[in-house]
């Protein structure tokens, strides 16, 4: 049993419905009860999406207990065939359902539903969470769409490079795009016209937007781009094992990604490099004009970036291509860097450790919370509850992962990934530091006549002037308060107010500790100085 | 007013047998009432003992996570604790400990038993026993059950009420008990009514302290404010508590009928009712004209969602003029609904319980102006060049009372001014 308030990511089966609702021609019947149809406001609200999702709820009762819900079930499989006709069908049960075992997929499986091809899904619901689902339901959809086509082991592994051969230009799938996915629309959309650039064509992109049809063609395509690894990652090892499909693994958000990916492709469809994508004498490869954010990072206005704090945390895929874009590519000094992406603790640790630092891998927002505050950074990259904690703590913040918000669907287009998704990135990164900086300069000439004092701009009420409230929340997040036998002396209380609002909570911690260590009862600004040169060391 | 009890009773036979549908339901669990009732009890903390749905349905149901710490949670079970490796009763009680030691201001613990709560047969009712044994002095803690195999929606407050009723000091005097969470503002407003009418004793359940408990027993007339307490309405009967029978506070004239009814069983003379409810009435009226005037005639369907379809049908054709085209209810309690089945216009469709599928084809088939419906319908309903007005708004927002009934006629009326006030060619 774990205690959670909010969660990071919904049960399995709601990833099963990403799938099923990213997808046209596919019905997912969900053996479930009544509340678990609250799954749809994630389409039709979050995503604003302007039809139900192809889903179907047996919604049974207690009274059904007793009876048979077995019956329900196949019921419902057959209504669903009849009224929906879709082209594949998924079978599957929630939590609860899970529970009385009617293992609607087997029953399923008993029924004659007109050839329609049926995938029993089994989402343990008390172990696995939403992306797993997510990823389990479109490798199983996949596999037993392709079951026919497997070739028989010892046939050779088809050359990524055959496209010459054939005459025609080559091609890749795009793999892993969805509903509920972070900018997957524009996502897929930026990095179509980027391969087209180069004369690459994309076969199938799934399951976004893609029919049961379109997936029998994914062994089509001279290799597989595995675009969001939480979701398409089981699927690409599998067609890499057995179709001997070349996957490019290389997630392209960030300039150093792009090009990488792009050099990837290059490589191995057997494509000659451009000169554009080759690093020139002078280090700069020529394709990172493309965007802006390299220049923009360059120009001396960027100078007041170097070596801001920043806090990562995110899915695994996006926190880590943050970390690489922060440290590398906007000269920010990554202070945390974690994810709520289990299945991909290994790469996030990896990604961790090359920066010094230890990963978080967590799905309590309490303890993500406990470690920004403790980290003190100037920048919060996370997600929608990061984005509160943040608020909370009066640190600016942008929103790089799922879990999505409807914020998080723009109307307009806002990839991450590819040229212009470096571009997104540098303005919804850096803009909230300039309004940070803002607050700084507000807070510097706060004497001035112009300003009342607590004149805010944007962080508004969630930006503590002092100390923040107290409040439940504030208990393990700021400490603010000195302590038992410890206290501030106005004078320096007042010295502590000089120091820039931003730092301010670390330095009143740091002092704290210092003065608790050396037994210091009244901190006065000498002994504010005699801390901060101690940490400075 | 007594004998137009007897006339209502005996009326509502104009209305066609209700369509008993039977199919997929489209509706909230009980659970989602947590998302009003924690903000009614600060002092209150409502621990869902469920899955990891629920912890997804209650944040989704939600809307925004603006809350530091909210005071909901969920205990997930895990499969070690359906594998029967950890008691599960051992592992709620680490964390309620844990729980408690983190939130010291909470005085109340509901645990609230959600789907496979009830499936595994979770005995919380033992639970609740034995935790208080253990906090006892500290917190109170009670349960109920949430669980969408049981209840709808807005179920759950009366599950959480009847938790509370046990608790009630027995209390002989002469009071009017009003049941059904309230908005704060309306609630201090309707009691001031009620005072001004001549009733001296006016208590509220929930109450907004958790610990502060009203008295129950033979003196309590007991006055529904929201129509969806059967559970709990019953329960307070049997404490001594004597039910008003009144149409539920919704529109001008329900809320008039609704206050008169509560005052002429306290004996308050009809002279000394009009007096007082006639002003109100007739400017609550003047508010609600412009609202009536965008939705007369226009076409209105209901889906079953809150319970509370009845007795807005009620007031959006009585008093805006609206034609009903079908009105769904998640369950029928006619003793609870008689006075406001009495007051639906002759020939008025009811629908009990719901099969979606089949359900949307009437509403394609009707093509009404407006839909009141659940969140996950919509924005499909909105596509298809149909209006809709979420019925979860209706929980959360101040519309009870003589001078909400115009705030209530304008959240229906907003989304038709709104289609008609966006042109893009």
């Amino acid at each position: 049993m774990e205690l959670t308030l909010w969660t990071y990511e919904g049960p399995p089966h709601v990833g099963a419905m990403r799938i099923a609702a990213s997808m046209e021609g596919v019905h997912y019947v969900l053996h479930a009860p009544q509340g678990d149809t609250y799954a749809d406001l994630l389409f039709t609200m979050i995503e604003r999406r302007d039809k139900r999702p192809p889903v179907t709820y047996t919604t049974f009762q207690a009274r059904d207990l007793g009876g048979d819900t077995a019956e329900l079930v196949k019921r419902s499989i057959a209504d669903a065939v009849a009224r929906f006709q879709p082209e594949a069908l998924l079978v599957g049960e929630s939590c609860t359902a899970e529970l009385i075992q009617d293992q609607p997929g087997a029953l399923a499986a008993g029924m004659d539903l007109g050839g329609i091809p049926m995938v029993n899904l089994e989402l343990p619901a008390y172990s696995k969470k939403e992306n797993w689902g997510a990823a389990e339901t479109f490798y199983q959809l996949v596999r037993g769409l392709l079951k026919a086509q497997i070739p028989a082991p010892g046939t050779p592994k088809p050359d990524p490079a055959r496209w010459r051969a054939e005459g025609r230009r080559p091609r890749l799938n795009l793999l892993g795009p969805s509903l509920l996915g972070f900018r997957c629309r524009d996502d897929v959309r930026e990095i179509t016209q980027l391969l087209a650039s180069y004369g690459i064509d994309v076969a199938v992109v799934a399951p976004l937007g893609a029919r049961p049809a379109d997936l029998q063609r994914i062994p089509s395509a001279d290799a597989n781009v595995c675009l969001y690894p939480e979701l398409a990652g089981t699927l690409c090892s599998w067609l890499e094992r057995q179709f001997g499909m070349a996957c490019v693994r290389t997630v392209p958000i960030g300039i150093g990604a792009t090009v990488g990916f792009l050099r990837e492709v290059h490589h191995l469809l057997d494509l000659a490099l451009p000169a554009e994508l080759q690093p020139g004498s002078d280090g700069i490869c020529e394709a990172e004009r493309r965007s802006r954010l390299p220049w923009y990072s360059r120009s001396v206005d960027s100078t007041y970036l170097t070596g801001k704090r920043v806090f990562v945390f995110g899915d695994a895929t996006h926190a880590i291509a943050a970390a690489r874009i922060a440290s590398r590519e906007l000269g920010f000094q990554v202070v945390g860097l974690g994810s709520y992406s289990r299945e991909q603790a290994r790469e996030l640790r990896a990604a961790a450790a090359e920066l010094g630092l230890e990963a978080l891998i967590s799905d309590d927002y309490l303890a993500v919370e406990a470690a920004i505050a403790e980290a003190a950074p100037e920048l919060v990259l996370g997600t929608q509850m990061e984005r509160h904690s943040a608020k909370r703590l009066g640190i600016p913040c942008a929103v790089i992962s799922t879990p999505l918000h409807v914020q998080d669907v723009p109307a307009r287009y806002a990839p991450q990934m590819g040229f212009e998704g470096a571009n997104v990135i540098f303005d919804s990164w850096v803009h909230p530091l300039m309004m940070g900086l803002e607050e700084h300069l507000i807070g510097m000439f706060r004497h001035d006549f112009e300003f009342v004092d607590g004149h805010r701009s944007h962080l508004g009420d969630g930006a503590p002037v002092a100390a923040p409230a107290p409040g439940p929340a504030e208990a393990t997040a700021a400490p603010a308060t000195a302590g038992v036998g410890l206290s501030w002396s106005p004078e320096g209380e007042a010295e502590l107010a000089k120091i820039p609002f931003f730092v301010r909570g670390k330095v009143r911690k740091n002092t704290e500790t210092y003065a608790r260590e050396r037994g210091v009862a009244v901190i006065d600004s000498e002994a504010l100085y005699e801390a901060k040169a101690h940490f400075s060391r | 007013m007594a004998s137009s009890i007897a006339t209502r009773s005996t009326a509502g036979a104009d209305l066609p047998p209700p369509l008993k549908e039977s199919g997929q339901r489209e509706v909230f669990c009980g659970l989602t009432s947590i998302v009003w009732l924690h903000r009614r009890m600060p002092d209150a903390f409502f621990l869902v003992v469920g899955s990891r749905t629920c912890a997804h349905l209650i944040q989704s149901a939600a809307g925004v996570m603006i809350f530091a710490e909210p005071r909901f949670g969920t205990a997930i079970l895990g499969e070690r604790d359906l594998a029967g490796l950890a008691d599960a009763n051992e592992e709620l009680d680490r964390l309620v400990a844990q729980l408690l030691e983190r939130r010291p201001e909470i005085r109340t613990l509901f645990l609230v038993g959600s789907c496979p709560s009830e499936v595994i047969k979770l005995d919380l009712a033992k639970a609740a026993e034995r935790l208080n044994r253990q906090h006892a002095g500290r917190v109170m803690v009670l349960n109920y059950s949430g669980s969408g195999i049981e209840t709808t929606f807005t179920q759950g407050e009366d599950g959480a009420l009847q938790a509370l009723i046990p608790l009630m000091p027995a209390s002989s005097a002469q009071q009017l008990l009003i049941v059904g969470t309230l908005a704060d503002a309306v609630e201090d407003r309707l009691i001031s009514l009620f005072h001004k009418l001549g009733i001296e004793r006016v208590a509220s359940l929930p109450p907004r302290r958790s610990t502060e408990l009203p008295a129950v027993g033979p003196g309590t007339k007991l006055l529904l404010a929201q129509p969806f307490l059967s559970g709990t309405a019953r329960a307070l009967v049997d404490r001594g508590a004597e039910l008003i029978r009144a149409p539920y506070p919704f529109g001008v004239e329900g809320s008039r009928d609704w206050m008169a009814e509560a005052a002429a069983a306290f004996g308050i003379s009809p002279e000394r009712i009009a007096e007082v409810l006639d002003p109100l009435v007739e400017r609550g009226q003047r508010a609600l004209a412009p609202h009536r005037q965008t939705l007369a005639g226009k076409k209105l369907f209901l889906l079953p969602d809150s319970q509370l379809e009845i007795p807005l049908a009620r007031f959006l054709s009585r008093e805006c003029g609206m034609e009903l085209v079908e009105v769904g209810t998640p369950y029928l309690d006619r003793q609870l609904m008689a006075e406001e089945l009495a007051l639906l216009p002759a020939g008025t469709q009811l629908s009990e319980g719901q099969h979606v599928d089949n359900q949307l084809l009437r509403v394609h088939a009707a093509r009404p102006d407006l839909v009141v419906c659940g969140l996950g319908l919509a924005n499909p309903l909105e596509a298809e060049g149909m209006a809709t007005k979420w019925s979860i708004e209706l929980v959360f927002s101040p519309i009870h009372g003589i001078d909400q009934a115009a705030d209530l006629a304008e959240l229906f009326a907003r989304p038709l001014r709104r289609r008609a006030a966006l042109s893009f060619a």
